[in-house]
Formats: C-alpha cells, sequence, structure tokens
C-alpha cells in the first residue's frame, strides 16, 4: 500500500482482510457466522492498533510526523478557521510559497495565521520547496506579524517544516540573521501569539515562528535542534543510526511535555493524524481556542512577561557555591 | 541547527610539527627528531610545538612571540587563526578592568545524552583540554572610557556549540548590561546549538535573543562580531541582530554548513561563499575589521552610539 509506515503493516493486514469480508460475505463459507467474524477481526484490529500505537519508538514517530497524509497547514486553515484571506509576499525581494498567511477566523477571533507548507505531490513540493523557507518566508512571517500587532490581531502560527532551507540564495539573503530578527522581534508583540507544531518541528527553521505565549504539539509531531538523521552523521558518523538519534535527542511530544519544552500535547486519533485528518483538526481548533480565550484576557504587560520568562528559564546548569561568592548580585540557583 | 562539522584543517588547527627548515635550527627537516634524541630532558622533543607555530594558511614558521603578539595573525598573509576567549578578551579590554560573571558555570548532562561518546565524558575532556568551563567566557569591562557587556567564545570548548550555559551566561550578561544601561558587545565563534542538550540547546536562541529585544528597546548598542567560524544556531540567533554586525577577515559565516548546501542543491558553491567578504559584499556586514584593530574601533563605534544616551525621547508631532 502506498504511503504505508512498516509497524503499520499488522494493521493494514487486518484492515484489508476484514474489507473484503465486507465486500463478499459469500465467500465467507466455514460454517461461523459472518458477523462475528467480522466483529472478532474489528476487535483484534481495534486492539492491534493500540498495541502498535502504544509501543512506537520516536523513530516510528518521526515517520508519522513526516507522513505525506498527514494534515498540512492549509489543511487546518481550511477547515479549522473560516474566511481565510491569503497575504502575498516579503515587500522585500520575493513571494515564499513555503510559507503562507493571512487573515482568518478562529471561532469568534480574527486573528493572522501563519504557517510553513508543505506539497502533497512533486508538482506542490516544488512550489512550496518542500516546506522549506527561504529568508522571504520568515520576513513574510513578521511583516505579517507586524501587521497583527499593529492592528490588535492575536496571532497563530503552525510549525510543520524539515528545516529552513539550506540553499545558496538563502545564505546570500541571510536566512539565518531573519531567523534572528523573527526570534527578537516575535518576544516584543503585543498581541496573543499561538504557536502549534502539527508535523516536522525542524530546527530554528521551526522556531523562526515559533517564539510563543503557547508552544503546543501534536502527539506524534515532534521538534528538534536538528534532524535525527544530521545528528546521527555528526555524532554517529552515520544517517543509518537515525533512529539512535531520534531516541537520544529526546524530541518527542511527550518527551518535550515531560521537559517543560511545550504547554500542551494534542492527542491524534488512534493510528495518527494521517489515518483521521478531521478529528486531528478538529482537536487542534479546540485547543487553540482554549488557549486564545485564556490569553486574550491577560493585559498586555503581565503577557509579555510571561513569554519572556517562559523562554528565560528554558536551560540546565550547575553552578559552583565559591564562584557565586563572588558574584554578588546573581541569585545562587542550581536548575537541573 | 546543530554544530556543523569542520576539520581540524579547515579552522588551522592541526597540530604543529616542524617539517620545513627550521631558521633556528641546522637547515635539516629534522629538527624534531635531533632534539628528541638529546639525552636526559624527556619533554624535549615538545620544544619546538612550543617556540614555533605554522601558519594554517600559507605555512610560514612564526615564532611564538611574534605570533601571540600579533594576536595570533599571521604576519606574512594575514590569516586570523583561532584565538581563545580568554586572549581576545585580554587583547580588547583595559588592564584589570574584566569583571568576570557566572565564572563557575557549568553545563548538566540532562538528556543523558546517551551518543558514541557521553555527553558527561566530552565536557571532563574538553574542560580538562581547554580550562575552559563552558564555551563563553563573559563580563563587564571597560574599552577606553567606555563601560561595556563584552562575551566572548571560544571555538576551542566544543566546537563553540551552543548549550545552556552559553545562553544562560549570555543572557545574564545582556540582562546585566540592560539594567545598568551599558553597551553590549558579543564575540562570536561556534559550529551551532549543542546537540547533546537538544531542544535546550535550541530555545538559548529564543532566550538570547528575547533579552537582546529589551536591550533594544532600551536604546543600548550592541555590537555583534562574527569570527571565524560563526554558524548555524548561533549565526541564526544573537550574533545576527547587532546593532553593528563586524567580522574578522576571512571568516565563514553562515547559517548552513557548505557540504549541507552542496548536498541539497546539487550546484557549485560561489567563490568565496560564507565568507566575511561575500557577506559583506552582499550586504549582512557594517565592516570588516583586522584583529588588531578591533579594539580601537569598538571604541570608535561606541563612541558614536553612546551619544543618543543623553537624548529624551521624541515628543510626538503636535
Ligand atoms: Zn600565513
Amino acid at each position: 500500500m502506498r504511503h504505508q509506515l512498516d509497524f503499520e503493516k499488522p494493521i493494514a493486514e487486518l484492515q484489508a482482510k476484514l474489507d473484503e469480508l465486507k465486500k463478499h460475505p459469500d465467500t465467507h463459507s466455514l460454517g461461523i457466522s459472518f458477523e462475528e467474524e467480522v466483529a472478532t477481526i474489528a476487535r483484534k484490529l481495534e486492539e492491534t492498533k493500540r498495541q502498535v500505537f502504544s509501543n512506537l519508538t520516536p523513530w516510528d514517530k518521526i515517520k508519522i510526523a513526516r507522513h505525506p497524509k498527514r494534515p498540512f497547514t492549509l489543511d487546518y486553515i481550511q477547515s479549522a478557521f473560516t474566511g481565510f484571506s491569503e497575504l502575498h509576499g516579503d515587500r522585500l525581494f520575493a513571494e515564499d510559497r513555503a510559507i503562507v498567511g493571512g487573515f482568518a477566523c478562529l471561532g469568534p477571533h480574527k486573528v493572522i495565521v501563519i504557517g510553513t507548507q508543505k506539497g502533497r505531490d512533486t508538482k506542490e513540493n516544488i512550489m512550496r520547496n518542500f516546506g522549506s523557507a527561504h529568508p522571504e518566508g520568515y520576513r513574510k512571517a513578521l511583516r505579517l506579524m507586524k501587521l497583527a500587532d499593529k492592528f490588535g490581531l492575536p496571532i497563530i502560527t503552525l510549525v510543520d517544516t524539515a528545516g529552513a532551507y539550506p540553499g545558496i540564495g538563502a545564505e546570500e539573503r541571510h536566512i539565518a540573521e531573519a531567523i534572528a530578527v523573527n526570534l527578537r522581534e516575535m518576544t516584543l508583540l503585543e498581541v496573543p501569539v499561538i504557536a502549534a507544531v502539527i508535523g516536522e518541528g525542524g530546527s530554528g527553521g521551526a522556531l523562526g515562528i515559533g517564539v510563543a505565549d503557547r508552544v503546543l504539539i501534536l502527539e506524534n509531531a515532534y521538534y528538534s535542534v536538528i534532524s535525527p538523521e544530521g545528528c546521527a552523521a555528526i555524532l554517529w558518523k552515520d544517517r543509518a543510526a537515525a533512529p539512535k538519534a531520534a531516541e537520544a535527542l529526546k524530541i518527542t511530544a511527550r518527551h518535550l511535555l515531560e521537559l517543560g519544552l511545550v504547554d500542551e500535547v494534542i492527542p491524534e486519533p488512534l493510528g495518527g493524524a494521517h489515518t483521521d485528518q478531521e478529528t486531528t483538526i478538529r482537536a487542534l481548533q479546540q485547543c487553540l481556542l482554549k488557549h486564545l480565550d485564556a490569553l486574550v484576557r491577560i493585559p498586555v504587560a503581565e503577557r509579555l512577561r510571561q513569554r519572556y520568562a517562559k523562554f528565560r528559564a528554558f536551560g540546565h546548569y550547575h553552578e559552583e557555591e565559591a564562584a557565586l561568592a563572588g558574584n554578588k548580585s546573581i541569585q545562587p540557583q542550581v536548575k537541573t | 541547527m546543530a554544530t556543523t562539522s569542520f576539520t581540524k584543517k579547515m579552522l588551522g588547527l592541526h597540530t604543529v610539527k616542524p617539517d620545513v627548515p627550521s631558521p633556528l635550527g641546522n637547515g635539516k627537516p629534522g629538527f624534531a627528531k635531533k632534539l628528541k634524541l638529546a639525552p636526559s630532558k624527556s619533554k624535549r622533543k615538545d620544544i619546538p610545538e612550543g617556540l614555533w607555530t605554522k601558519c594554517g594558511k600559507c605555512g610560514t614558521m612564526v615564532f611564538d612571540k611574534e605570533w601571540d603578539e600579533n594576536l595570533k595573525v599571521c604576519p606574512y598573509c594575514q590569516y586570523h587563526s583561532p584565538i581563545g576567549a580568554r586572549e581576545r578578551i585580554h587583547s580588547l579590554v583595559e588592564t584589570c578592568t574584566f569583571e568576570e560573571m557566572d565564572a563557575g558555570m557549568t553545563s548538566v548532562d540532562m538528556l543523558e545524552f546517551t551518543g558514541v561518546a557521553s555527553y558527561k565524558s566530552k565536557l571532563e575532556d574538553y574542560q580538562k583540554s581547554t580550562g575552559l568551563k563552558d564555551a563563553v567566557v563573559t563580563g563587564i569591562c571597560r574599552m577606553g572610557e567606555h563601560r561595556a557587556g563584552l562575551g566572548v567564545m571560544d571555538f576551542s570548548f566544543l566546537g563553540g556549540s551552543m548549550g545552556s550555559v552559553v545562553g544562560e551566561k549570555l543572557t545574564r550578561l545582556i540582562e546585566r548590561a540592560t539594567e545598568k544601561e551599558l553597551p553590549l558587545i558579543i564575540v562570536s565563534t561556534s559550529g551551532g546549538a549543542r546537540m547533546y542538550e537538544g531542544m535546550f540547546s535550541l530555545m538559548q536562541m529564543a532566550k538570547t535573543c528575547a533579552a537582546l529585544a529589551y536591550h533594544a528597546k532600551a536604546r543600548l548598542p550592541y555590537i555583534s562580531v562574527l569570527t571565524h567560524p560563526t554558524t548555524a544556531g548561533v549565526m541564526a540567533s544573537y550574533a545576527s541582530v547587532g546593532d553593528l554586525i563586524l567580522a574578522e577577515p576571512g571568516a565563514m559565516i553562515g547559517f548552513a554548513g557548505p557540504r549541507v548546501i552542496k548536498d541539497t542543491t546539487q550546484a557549485e558553491l560561489p567563490p568565496g561563499f560564507q565568507t566575511a567578504e561575500f557577506l559583506l559584499d552582499r550586504g549582512l556586514i557594517d565592516a570588516i575589521i583586522p584583529r588588531k584593530e578591533l579594539k580601537s574601533r569598538l571604541i570608535e563605534y561606541l563612541g558614536f552610539l553612546t551619544v543618543g544616551r543623553v537624548r529624551a525621547p521624541l515628543p510626538a508631532p503636535e
């Protein structure tokens, strides 16, 4: 089957059997009642799904996060939002279609929604550059965020990118600078900002639209400082060690929640978002609404203080007591 | 975003063994070998390495004394070889004015990173070999007549990679500068974020930039100095948002590593790609400053950038 993941095989086999039975009841003539057989297989299917999906390795989850049938940014924008009106361009160089953005409504809220967009087929992937933005994408995103800030519209960003594009033009037009400026400027946005990692949270390319009051992540999405393949190539000198790197980097939604790096994990339907887009989209919509409803009630100064404190707190280190003695104005603390 | 890998040769870091005729010796390449044959003093064989440094670019042997006086810049080809954080600080600040901050802060292996080598053992090795606690030294100093916050990275500690300690020390430095209304100078050199700390290292990008946002909001000057190499996560955060962005000659500066770009695009990279000179031509860098001139130029710039501190905010037009 197309796009079938290795660990989905037992599920797919049972599903095929079930479909077959339902299609041709007459081919079944072993004396057991047809309904009973269907029910047994259906039960077994559910059980297998549960079993498989509760034992996924980090590497399995990354495969799900990259699944081409997962809902992408525009799928969420079309179904979880209403009245999307796309806005284009960075006013400097080009329109980067790896990042989309524009006006939309989320429930009762008028917002600006921005997200990295992958393509589903080769043609679309070429247009979207496989969801890897150039500097123009980040500059367009910032332009729209400043627009939102000026006119009091909350900002929702949807993150699904393997990373910012490593290309010649991207370097010539300073992609690192584009990302860095976003990190600095997003800190000071006076409107509420929510970022949701819906698939791949690829490093700086993800963080470049990811500085927010709330950082949410779907159950099978990941968010990492480096791709597992890249990490494996550097630390294990072997890209094939990617599953090991995925494990070591602690990049699954569960791990990130445990480490306090994300605010909430949004559950996906059993079998993964790619098997049930509608339920996934609804789940993200409800979660966004819940957080936005809460955020709009916080006064601006307090929201900015909280946003700063949230990112300020990330990190683990050790301080020697002796060194602290000579460092009066700094609070002694051991944060691990 | 993680550490780009560099070969020792790219950095001019390869171990020096004089294989060219030494001006001191008998004109034979066997200088080191000859000393080794000398009886007693077992350390003798190391002496040539201590006396001479071979330029990583033109290969000329330079007297260590001259090499150090020249701040590790080759007097023959002007190649800027890596310089340690402490040595750099010494070259920039007025004598005895550097008050170091957070000198005892060390990294923690919070993910219990299970790679080929453990993060813990890597840290211990690098602490031993470099005498540094981590990849940045921060403090308040005086430069000319200016008091300033100064952070200097050191590539010799785990490739100058940015983990929680680098992020935290720089953030505290920035916050201190904001609080004391001081200008800020950060001299960067880094392969990127420190993979061993996973997402915590990525978040240091946001953390440092958040602190810089408030420093900038207070209209305080920030000068970023890019030295060889400054790439990936460091380049995509504090190194790129200076009011001024300066660079050392020949420094390699970029987001992605050249090999990754080549593999991704299957294209030939343009000549001089990702060098300071290339990026000056393309509008990123304000000025390329030779190492020996850096201090005087920083003082000059600070002179301009601190004039506005006496100016009241503009009133809204009537
Ligand atoms: Zn030279």
